[in-house]
């Protein structure tokens, strides 16, 4: 500030006659309005904050978001039903088998007497837990990036490479899947995904060994993370915020084990709580999160159940390849599914599904044809988004990169 | 009134007694209770719903046009307590020639980006919202996107004019 005047200052010399170019800031306002993003390495995507600094707290922080609004929502009112299941992959990029899975169990609601096998409803769960420990492996290799841990990055991409490897096995797709469909799922599991998976998950718990021992004893970052983020519980949930910050402020909540769905209830795992409520706690719950989901894909690969991985309904599955050559009633059946698609009764459902973020829900209204009339989706990122001025006020801007990061947010996932 | 599917909703039956008349109707299609509330009494409602029914929580704030129907905009809240674990929808109907409704962002800190959104989506007003702007669109865009009325492709500017 000190340089700025001493500029108008020269300034105003050569033009004496002149209005000064720039009006040095009358010394009593100390504050300045810094803006970060939206292109900002650490903001993750394209999130711009507004931030009032006073030497180094933020007094202010007002994020501004919708740089990635593609109108997901409305585009649904005019997709098929089946149709829309390409879009739901294009909400959160590092969870789109959680919103597939939401999605599909929201219009088999609506539809309501479609019953999906028992070995669907198991991939489905096993598909949503390698979905949970891609994001939380990304998430540990940024955030540790943006704290200065540059090797945990390259440990989290490895193993995250594996799981995406097996997307692609499933689904043919390692980012996009859409394989988690109305009825059951895209394809058959590929032959030798046992060992595939198997192979994964029996490596994968020393792998998170290896994080936790370059953190959890690291002192730099305790020191950064320790203390860091804190917002009284209460807080937390009147803004909205879901998932592992809640999670990591103790309180035990999570719609898998709250409100049940496809077969959660069948699996044996732990809900892992911290008390502290800072970013080192949420990063103690992401860890233990990741060790829960490889004790839930263990025992979805030992235990899976045999039978059909789609729904015996006709009208709403797409049929065999080999059927629809050879059966005429196969063949009516594709063509009216693929050029109409099929009707789902008039009526309203939300449904909600834990993403590795938090709250997944969509609120969806049918008037019974073959497309949705609304599609309202309550992403985590969002309502999470929220609580940033929270976070971040009061506190030193320094800090704002650890508080940032420990909310774990998708800007996709935020903007739709 | 309170329909007969709900006579035995504890939180639906409490609510009518407490504030009579505030509910409108209401099913429990699919086992989620939905009630209508009189657009007037929202916020009177959602206080007493999170004060005695311990719904702390409002998971979204969201709308529905149901164009050409009279009144036009439906306006639906999601709630959940996590000591009941339950959900209930709330719903108000709020006509297009007076699109205004009370923020209920003062039960709720959460509500006040969800009602953003419906504004800047829909253009149905918040009355006494701390900042109702535009939230995902650009400040100067002129229409509301997830209006019936509102074309998919093509809404004054067109890619293929380049």
């Amino acid at each position: 500030m000190r340089e700025l005047t001493l500029h108008t200052d020269s300034i105003t010399a050569v033009n004496a006659t002149h209005e000064p170019l720039v009006q040095p800031p009358a010394p009593s306002t100390r504050h300045m309005i810094l803006n970060m993003g939206p292109q900002h390495p650490s903001t993750h995507g394209v999130l711009r904050i507004v931030l009032e600094l006073d030497g180094e707290t933020i007094l202010k922080a007002v994020p501004d978001i919708g740089f990635l609004h593609t109108g997901i929502e409305k585009e649904c009112e005019v997709k098929t039903w089946q149709q829309v299941v390409t879009l739901t992959d294009r909400v959160d990029y590092l969870a789109n088998l959680s919103n597939n899975l939401v999605y599909a169990l929201a219009v088999e609601k609506l539809i309501g007497d479609i019953e999906i096998p028992a070995k669907a409803q198991w991939i489905r769960v096993m598909m949503a837990e390698l979905q949970r420990l891609n994001s939380h492996l990304v998430w540990l290799g940024t955030h540790a990036l943006d704290i200065g841990a540059m090797t945990v990055f390259f440990y989290c991409f490895r193993e995250r490479e594996d799981i995406l490897r097996i997307f692609e096995m499933f689904s043919g797709q390692r980012m996009m899947t859409s394989y988690i469909r109305i009825g059951g799922l895209a394809l058959e599991p590929p032959r030798g995904w046992q060992q595939a998976v198997g192979k994964f998950i029996n490596a994968f718990p020393s792998k998170v060994d290896e994080y936790e021992e370059l953190l959890n004893n690291n002192p730099i970052w305790k020191r950064r993370t320790q203390g860091v983020g804190f917002v009284p519980l209460e807080d937390l949930l009147d803004l909205g915020v879901t998932g592992p910050m809640i999670r990591a402020a103790g309180m035990k909540w999570d719609i898998r084990k709250d409100e049940p769905y496809s077969s959660y209830d069948q699996f044996d795992f732990e809900i892992p709580v911290h008390q502290e409520n800072d970013v080192f706690a949420r990063y103690r719950v992401r860890l233990e999160e990741m060790r829960q989901s490889a004790r839930i894909i263990r025992q979805a690969v030992e235990g899976m159940p045999e039978g059909a991985w789609q729904a015996n309904a006709p009208k709403i599955v797409l049929p065999e390849r080999e059927k629809m050559k050879t059966q005429m009633e196969a063949l009516i059946y594709h063509f009216k599914i693929v050029t109409e698609g099929f009707r789902v009764p008039a009526g309203e459902v939300y449904q909600v599904v834990e993403s590795p973020r938090g709250e997944i829900g969509y609120y969806m209204v049918s008037n019974g044809t073959s497309k949705p009339y609304r599609v309202f989706m309550r992403t985590p990122s969002f309502g999470n988004l929220q609580s940033l001025s929270a976070l971040l006020e009061g506190r030193l801007l320094a800090d704002s990169i650890a508080s940032l990061g420990s909310m774990d947010f998708v800007l996709g996932d935020v903007d739709r | 009134m309170l329909p007969d599917s709900l006579k035995d909703d504890a939180v639906a039956a409490a609510l009518e007694t407490a504030l009579p008349e505030a509910i409108t109707a209401g099913h429990a299609e699919r086992n989620e209770p939905t009630l209508w509330i009189e657009p007037a009494r929202i916020v009177e409602v959602c206080r007493y719903l999170k004060d005695q029914q311990k719904f702390i929580r409002l998971s979204g704030v969201t709308a529905v046009d149901w164009q050409p129907a009279d009144p036009r905009f439906e306006v639906v809240y999601l709630l959940h307590s996590l000591v009941r674990k339950a959900r209930l929808r709330l719903k108000c109907w709020v006509a297009e020639s007076e699109p205004e409704i009370d923020s209920v962002s003062s039960v709720w800190r959460t509500a006040d980006w969800y009602e953003r959104e419906v504004f800047d989506m829909f253009g149905i007003r918040f009355r006494n919202h701390p900042g109702l702007t535009r939230i995902l669109m650009p400040s100067d865009w002129e229409g509301h996107p997830l209006r019936k009325d509102y074309p998919v492709h093509g809404h004054k500017y067109s890619y293929q004019d380049e």
